[in-house]
């Protein structure tokens, strides 16, 4: 590619006049923008994009205005999908469907507003601005703020927001290890998980001796239900790699690698072009702003293991190996790539970066805890009504963040825990709902931070299963390679099986005790270390459904299918024949007009007939417990078990 | 102890492994160190001609480093200068049994694994027995990539359904030398019988 000089930046002066020449050009003219981010693009927001373009063309000659329309990464608030903003009065459309287009470009040609696509409060009063919604007013949005106001393939729109001020600030008014100083005194934790300082690590990778030295953003985020990092990279790539070149900058570092999934497309897309441009601009190559500093980055992409997201595993993955952790009682911050001091940070702890280097360390130390600065990116998901992005200050508890940015709990059911830090965390029951999160607070409770994910349950999910599908999930992605890792796991899986199915032991528990104990003490790496917490957790605060499972074959949340059945009540029902014919393997029978009955021998419990039995009925229940003669038999051998629930 | 012309030039590490204080080379590992000193540590992945793998866990102790105790494995962590190395602590022993119980389930005939299973009073396991003998300790594989240089084994899937095979299936024509050394290595002596090598050494059709 050919380095156009024009293109090039040279100093921070030189970088303001260009953020206020776009400024200027944004004077007296509308923006429409619209989110891109995954979630509304399932939303189908790009036919939304084309029809708005389609009708700003047509409704052009009717205003002297200028309107510009405009595709931004996500907006966080993914359950009311897609979302336009129109600016410079923020006024926020909510589930904009392709039929509200028309209406959306004449209101705002007028200058009015859209009512009917507002969001509403309880009272049904209209909110117009984006920040005045609940789901957005109790949070700090200080990184994701940024992804709703520019256009993610521009690089212009980010320095426009004053994107790369801070890496011109660093390079021309500060030193390596002033930069370093700066981002070791606002404590900056990694975002990734583990919550270890990074400014100590850069601090070590600049210190340990081997040239060259590499920088890299770990963008492998592998955890089910967790999309942060995803929608920074896709929603405004700059600030990544700002970050990392600021980051270079302090430790001597002069190339870089960002290790991204094969699995998100769109954002290896705009990190590719993102690098394009800041190499044209003069932020990315030799003599960066004029500074004498060189940084070249290259893109890795993952080829789909979770594990790969584990230091040493990304490290000897981008050296074509298998992505598989190592011994690391000597760091990767000391020997990582090709055996030379490596320093690997988590795409939002990079993105956090410039924000440091701009306001500085007191104003990033002012957010959060003490021990715990900044904000924290957390995909709120699950059984709560406003799913989405949200960024929130450390230390505010899990209470506000379901119920005041949440919205509460789905279908007004009853909340029973959190399961936060993805298959590494654990679950978080009701009594700790007002734990502050932080790094901290949450390990001591038995869960981690991890990456950010929060999955809400509510009373209609088994405990039980729950920690079988995250064990399952990290059987799945471990690398098998250490035996207490792989093996434990597996044996893990046997006992959850059996559980589920009825035929749990006494013993089982103390078993999933011991292993989870080997685990965390035994394995290589992290994912085997951490593996257990699920396990601990709702074994530490749901052991009575566990219990439930073993002794009386109940699963109280009623999703174990071998545990539950189907019942007709037949003073309920009307003999109306819809199960019949709803059901897949005609286990139901009975004549017309009279009392149907289920055939638990033939029923595969899929639940269809309790969805098609019309409500003024209502007469088919879903009972657990132990049922027919399985029962009888248990009670006559064991003796007082109690069937009544 | 025994080649220390070749020894004087290195820097001499003061630890105690066991209580007893010895003096180590920089650069050894505390397996090493161990050995040298008459001190038994169990381990099945561990070959002194390969490089570390980490993986069997027999080998772990504990070690105390400013008076912070943490678990490592011995076969790959460095000596540093005043550590304390406890090979049979309380802690240790208590992860080494749940450790044999898990290989009681997996592959009962090593006799190492007999060994320690007899020292901790472990008539059987309380885990659902595998069908498996290998146990993935990786030594036929890394092996023939880092003594032979030949890489004709390898090993595909991961997780629980991480397997040990020639690479690709039936290629061993091109890179097996045929010198039987995987089998002498493995410390299940099962191997031939296992993994999709059943053919092995025989002809492929």
């Amino acid at each position: 590619m050919t380095v156009k000089i024009s293109n090039r930046i040279d100093s921070l002066e030189n970088l303001k006049e260009k953020a206020n020449e776009f400024k200027r050009q944004l004077d007296d003219s509308v923006v429409i923008s619209i989110c891109s981010g995954t979630g509304c693009m399932a939303y189908s927001s790009d036919v939304i994009y084309c029809g708005l373009q389609k009708e700003i063309e047509k409704s052009s000659s009717k205003t002297a205005k200028k309107i510009i329309l405009k595709r931004t990464g996500c907006h966080g608030y993914c359950e009311r999908g897609p979302i336009v903003v129109i600016y410079p009065q923020e006024i926020c459309y909510l589930g904009v469907r392709e039929k509200d287009i028309p209406e959306i470009v004449e209101k705002t040609i007028k200058g009015e507003i859209v009512e009917s696509l507002l969001y509403k409060d309880e009272e049904g009063n209209p909110i117009v601005k984006e920040t005045d919604i609940p789901f957005y007013k109790f949070q700090k949005r200080i990184i994701l703020s940024n992804n709703s106001k520019i256009d993610p393939q521009s690089i212009d729109d980010y320095i426009r927001i004053g994107g790369y001020q801070s890496l011109a600030k660093a390079t021309s008014q500060m030193s390596p290890e002033e930069v370093l100083q700066e981002v070791k005194k606002a404590n900056l934790r990694g975002r990734g998980g583990g919550g270890f300082p990074a400014g100590v690590k850069w601090e070590t990778t600049k210190n340990a001796p081997g040239e060259p030295k590499y920088v890299i953003v770990n963008a492998d985020e592998g955890d089910p239900g967790a999309y942060m990092d995803r929608s920074i990279l896709e929603g405004n790539p700059h600030s990544i790699l700002e970050g990392l070149v600021i980051g270079a900058f302090a430790i001597g570092s002069n190339k870089g690698f960002v290790y991204v999934r094969q699995e998100y497309p769109q954002a290896v897309k705009n990190i590719k072009k993102a690098i394009g441009q800041a190499k044209e601009y003069g932020f990315l190559g030799k003599n960066i702003l004029n500074s004498g500093f060189d940084f070249d980055v290259e893109i890795h992409r993952g080829a789909g293991a979770f594990v790969s997201g584990e230091s040493s595993a990304l490290t000897a993955a981008i050296e074509g190996n298998v992505g598989e952790p190592r011994l690391k009682y000597i760091r990767t911050a000391v020997s990582g790539l090709w055996g030379r001091p490596t320093n690997l940070n988590n795409v939002e702890t990079w993105a956090n970066v410039p924000l440091i280097i701009k306001n500085g360390a007191d104003w990033f130390k002012s957010i959060g805890t003490k021990n715990s600065s900044g904000t924290k990116i957390f995909s709120l998901v699950g059984k709560v009504n406003n799913t989405g992005l949200v960024e929130v200050p450390m230390g505010i508890t899990i209470r506000d963040i379901i119920y005041k940015i949440g919205g509460g709990i789905k279908g007004n059911k009853e909340f029973k825990a959190v399961q936060t830090g993805g298959p590494s965390g654990g679950v978080i029951p009701e009594q700790l709902l007002d734990l502050p999160v932080d790094f901290d607070e949450l390990t001591k409770a038995g869960s981690m931070m991890g990456s950010g994910g929060m999955i809400v349950m509510d009373e209609s999910d088994c405990m039980v299963n729950v920690a079988h599908y995250f064990l399952k999930f990290s059987a799945d992605e471990s690398c098998g390679k250490c035996v207490p890792c792989r093996e434990g796991l597996r044996q893990m899986i046997y006992i959850y099986e059996r559980i589920m199915e009825g035929k749990g032991r006494e013993e089982d528990l103390i078993l999933l005790a011991d292993l989870s104990l080997l685990l965390k003490e035994a394995s290589l790496c992290a994912l085997g270390t951490t593996a257990p917490n699920i396990v601990l957790t709702t074994l530490k605060y749901f052991k009575e459904e566990y219990e439930a499972h073993i002794y009386y074959n109940i699963c109280p949340a009623k999703v174990c299918v071998p545990l539950i059945s189907y019942v007709i009540d037949e003073n309920k029902c009307a003999g109306c024949g819809i199960c019949v014919k709803a059901c897949p393997v005609d286990a139901i029978r009975g004549e017309s007009k009279k009392p149907h009955i289920i055939d638990s021998e033939i029923c595969i419990k899929c639940g269809s007939c309790i969805e098609v039995c019309p409500e003024k009925y209502s007469a088919i229940e879903k009972k657990t417990g132990l049922v027919l003669e399985k029962a009888k038999q248990k009670k006559e051998t064991e003796g007082g078990v109690d069937l009544s629930k | 102890m025994s080649n220390k012309k070749e020894n004087l030039n290195k820097i001499k590490f003061n630890i105690i492994i066991d209580g007893q204080k010895v003096e180590i080379n920089e650069g050894d590992t505390v397996l090493q160190a161990a050995k040298k000193n008459g001190i038994h540590i169990p381990t099945l992945c561990y070959h002194e001609k390969i490089k570390p793998h980490g993986a069997c866990r027999l080998c772990l102790v504990e070690i105390e480093k400013n008076s912070r105790s943490k678990i490592v494995a011995s076969c790959a962590y460095p000596v540093e200068d005043g550590i304390i190395v406890h090979t049979e602590s309380q802690k240790v022993e208590q992860i080494r049994k749940n450790l044999v119980e898990l290989y009681l389930a997996l592959f009962p005939f090593n006799p190492e694994i007999k060994r320690l299973a007899k020292k901790y009073k472990l008539s059987g396991t309380r885990f659902k027995k595998e069908n498996n003998y290998c146990i993935l300790c990786g030594l036929c594989v890394r092996y023939c990539r880092e003594v032979k240089k030949n890489n004709a084994i390898g090993f595909v899937g991961r997780g629980i359904n991480k397997k040990v095979t020639f690479i690709p299936d039936s290629a061993y024509f091109k890179y097996c030398e045929n010198c039987m050394e995987c089998v002498d290595i493995c410390p299940t002596g099962v191997f031939p019988s296992n993994y999709g090598m059943e053919r092995f050494p025989q002809i492929s059709d």
